[in-house]
């Protein structure tokens, strides 16, 4: 938006971060995994951009949503709506009553495709509205609420709200959502069989793409003049606002870009996993990408990848280990995290291991150049603080 | 590390089952002999190249079956008795001699009450571990989230919850009723001995109420002479106030409450429904979503007097059943109690291990095409016979619910009932 008269926008440290997350998800953990391994590690990365969206929403700018699982479930919903139409082509679905509209409106007496669905039968229209959808409803959201300022662990109780609305929404109109069911049963994308083991590595590295891309997005705007007013904005908000700047335009356009953000990983979820449902709208799945974040480190864009990465497969692995104790260990881990070290893993490492390094690798450069980064920093706005004990 | 951990729990139980030597009288000469009599249609172990060919996890002394349950969340309190009755049905075989001269060895999984965890699951236990079967799901969200994972993979799934029908898949078997079987007879019941004409529909709000719920005024509407349905309500899960439905209830007077609320909205309908005084020895209710289990967290004096319709009662008086009641209340204590769903997901290894027997491999494919015409007369609830489709034909009976939490069986058809998951003119 603005042209910086520093040479680029990516310090090299950060580059070096990115090199080297790169290299992990696109060499080391294809070599490494088996492909049904680095299938579940494809899924967790759609909810690193969630995290993502999370770092700049809340670690930069200090609005803490609880509800960024409304944003990934209307990505993964419009997602799952084409491919669920493409689906139900009338030879697939000619036991229904009704046949060529998906097999949950039939169930619940619908006899043609409701308007809501019609743009759906089109991917450049879908692909769209994964982005825009989302997009708008934050904006909606997000202009009613910073307009009045409403803001802090209000604003954090409102979007918790939107999301068990959303999930109520979801599951009371079942013949056109379908229910708590979701919408299941998911095959082909254009004719694009997703559900081969070739489909999900392509459908990985298509992932990891956009990952990066949207890493790179994310360190644009937090380089960018942007970028230092949010988190102006965050500490000292009055201040902001009485040297002219229209506080509530800002955090409206960062609450929409986290929305977008998160529905990209929506709907790459929906494209790997092959259904989607209610169950990633709610509060629950909502809080959880939240500690994604905070586990990574909120202040730190690569530590929201690397926390999310950590959290779920503790998840999987705890639970395919100990069937009958598992949330325990979770439990566990998430305790350590917020009374052991509060800044996640980035802050473990730009406190002991970064200053070893030299500037590289972000040591005392790193300090120099990202307020934020300094380790032992209080919880900057007053809706960290609440979260953090979550 | 899975497997590990269910060695060292199957160790443990075997034990016990040893122990309990004398319940199993007939089993101990099978034991010793090592399963030479246990397979009698079939020769001694058949070589693992000819009874595997798609690269199961068969060996010559072990096969490896899945079972996919919640053990947490908030179905955990429903699942866990299928999660036991499998156990059991498993340590029953291997007792036996297992299946083609191998003992059942299982990968449990937590479906942790997530659709997408049964997924995931369903997944590594198909790609991952080569299960021969897995043995789970409980909600048809899960289902619905398993079956495509089946199918792609060509697994076996034993499902055991009754469900609302409107499918059928080659890699599925159900063991539990289909809608028609659970609804129909019930309707047919009622409408006779209690002179019911005028109902009221009240149901949780997700598939299955709301498609039972569609069969049933169909019925109601089309078969049953001069009867109307007065009202239809759908409550969202886990909802806990039905004091508006409770008043209309009182204002419209049904000779029949009609009812599918499931999980913990099950506790607050019928302590609300006493509390306002609807006493269900005069006001005739039937269930269909009550079993025993459920009694246990409703508390058996503020449900007694409901009609229950299933397939199965704990206090089914057959020497099957109390062999059965016997057995579990063994293994997992006294105060266990087993309801409709427990009583299915103890029929999947059985009749697994039958249609492997039957068509001689653990193929899936072989498998698949056996399960048509398996009959298990050691059946708890009786005997019972899969379908072509994949269904199990068996028998519907009514329960009066009595304070100490059992049922009293005062109706059951006098055929099987022939399973029906796409049922013409009830769509």
């Amino acid at each position: 938006m603005l042209k910086s008269d520093r040479t680029f926008f990516l310090r090299p440290q950060d580059m070096i971060g990115i090199a080297v997350l790169a290299f992990l998800l696109i060499v080391i953990l294809p070599l490494t995994l088996d492909n049904f391994r680095l299938q579940f590690v494809g899924k967790y990365l759609t909810y690193a951009f969630v995290a993502l969206g999370l770092v700049l929403c809340w670690g930069y700018a200090g609005i803490l949503s609880l509800g960024q699982g409304v944003f990934f479930g209307l990505g993964g919903y419009c997602m799952a709506m084409f491919l669920k139409l493409e689906s139900s082509s009338v030879e697939a679905t000619k036991i229904q009553t009704t046949p060529g509209i998906p097999d949950f409106m039939d169930w619940n007496q619908i006899t043609e495709l409701p308007y809501m669905w019609q743009p759906f039968n089109s991917l450049t229209l879908t692909l769209i509205a994964v982005i825009l959808v989302p997009a708008l409803f934050a904006f909606i959201v997000g202009f009613a609420m910073f307009k009045r300022r409403v803001g802090g662990v209000y604003f954090a109780i409102i979007t918790q709200a939107l999301a068990a609305i959303m999930t109520i929404l979801i599951i009371g109109q079942q013949g056109y959502t379908g229910g708590i069911n979701g919408i299941t049963d998911l095959r082909t994308l254009n004719g694009w069989d997703i559900r081969t083991d070739s489909a999900k590595t392509i459908l990985y590295f298509v992932c990891v793409a956009l990952l990066i891309a949207c890493i790179l997005i994310a360190y644009f705007v937090k380089s960018s003049k942007l970028g230092r007013i949010l988190v102006a904005m965050r500490d000292k908000e009055d201040r902001v606002r009485f040297s002219g700047y229209d506080v509530a335009n800002f955090k409206v356009f960062v609450f929409c870009l986290a929305a977008s953000l998160s529905a990209i990983g929506g709907a790459m979820f929906t494209l790997q996993v092959g259904f989607m449902s209610p169950s990633f709208v709610g509060i629950v799945p909502s809080i959880e990408m939240v500690i994604y974040a905070a586990v990574g480190g909120r202040l730190s864009i690569l530590g929201a990848i690397y926390g999310t990465l950590l959290v779920n497969w503790a998840k999987t692995s705890f639970s395919e280990s100990f069937p009958e104790l598992w949330l325990f260990g979770l439990g566990g881990l998430f305790i350590a995290v917020v009374l052991i070290f509060p800044n996640g893993i980035a802050g473990l490492w730009q406190t002991y291991i970064a200053p070893r390094l030299g500037p590289l690798f972000g040591g005392t450069a790193a300090r120099r150049a990202s307020p934020p980064a300094t380790p032992p920093a209080p919880p900057p706005s007053g809706s960290a603080a609440p979260a953090a004990a979550e | 590390m899975s497997s590990q951990n269910d060695q060292s729990n199957k160790f443990s139980t075997t034990r016990r089952k040893l122990l309990m030597g004398i319940a199993a009288l007939p089993a101990v000469p099978l034991l010793a002999s090592a399963g030479l009599f246990s397979t009698p249609a079939m020769a001694q172990a058949p070589a693992t190249s000819a009874v595997n060919t798609t690269g199961l996890a068969v060996t010559d002394t072990e096969v490896t079956v899945g079972i996919l349950h919640s053990v947490t969340g908030t179905m955990a309190i429903s699942e866990t008795g299928s999660v036991q009755a499998e156990k059991l049905a498993i340590d029953q075989i291997n007792a036996m001699g297992g299946v083609l001269g191998r003992k059942i060895k299982f990968i449990q999984e937590d479906g942790a009450s997530d659709w997408p965890t049964f997924a995931e699951k369903a997944k590594k236990l198909l790609v991952n571990d080569k299960v021969a079967a897995i043995m789970g799901c409980w909600t048809s969200a899960s289902r619905k989230a398993v079956l495509p994972v089946v199918e792609q993979y060509n697994g076996m799934l034993y499902y055991p919850t009754f469900y609302e029908g409107l499918e059928q898949s080659k890699n599925v078997i159900y063991t539990g009723q289909e809608a028609t079987q659970q609804i129909l007879a019930g309707l047919d019941w009622v409408a006779k001995t209690k002179n019911g004409k005028t109902f009221y529909l009240i149901g949780s709000d997700y598939i299955w109420p709301r498609t039972s719920m569609k069969i049933a005024r169909k019925h109601i509407e089309g078969h049953l002479k001069d009867s109307s349905v007065v009202g239809e309500e759908y409550f969202p899960l886990g909802h806990t106030q039905f004091n508006s439905v409770i008043n209309k209830i009182k204002l419209k007077k049904p000779d029949v409450i009609y009812a599918a609320v499931v999980g913990g909205s099950n506790v607050a309908f019928y302590k609300q429904l006493k509390a306002a005084g609807i006493d269900l020895n005069k006001q005739t209710l039937l269930t269909i979503s009550v079993t025993e289990d459920e009694i246990d967290g409703i508390g058996g004096e503020n449900i007694a007097g409901a009609y229950s319709s299933m397939k199965y009662f704990q206090s089914l008086d057959n020497p099957n059943n109390k062999e059965f009641v016997a057995a579990f209340k063994k293994m997992w204590g006294e105060k266990t109690v087993i309801g409709d769903v427990t009583q299915a997901a103890y029929l999947g290894p059985w009749l697994w291990k039958m249609t492997v027997e039957k068509a001689g491999s653990f193929d899936i494919d072989k498998i698949a095409a056996a399960s048509a015409g398996i009959e298990f007369n050691k059946a708890p609830e009786g005997y019972v016979k899969i379908h072509d489709n994949h269904h199990l034909w068996s028998k519907a009976r009514i329960g009066l619910a009595l304070p100490d939490g059992q049922f009293k069986v005062v109706y059951e058809t006098p055929d099987l009932i022939e399973p029906d998951p796409f049922p013409k003119g009830y769509q």
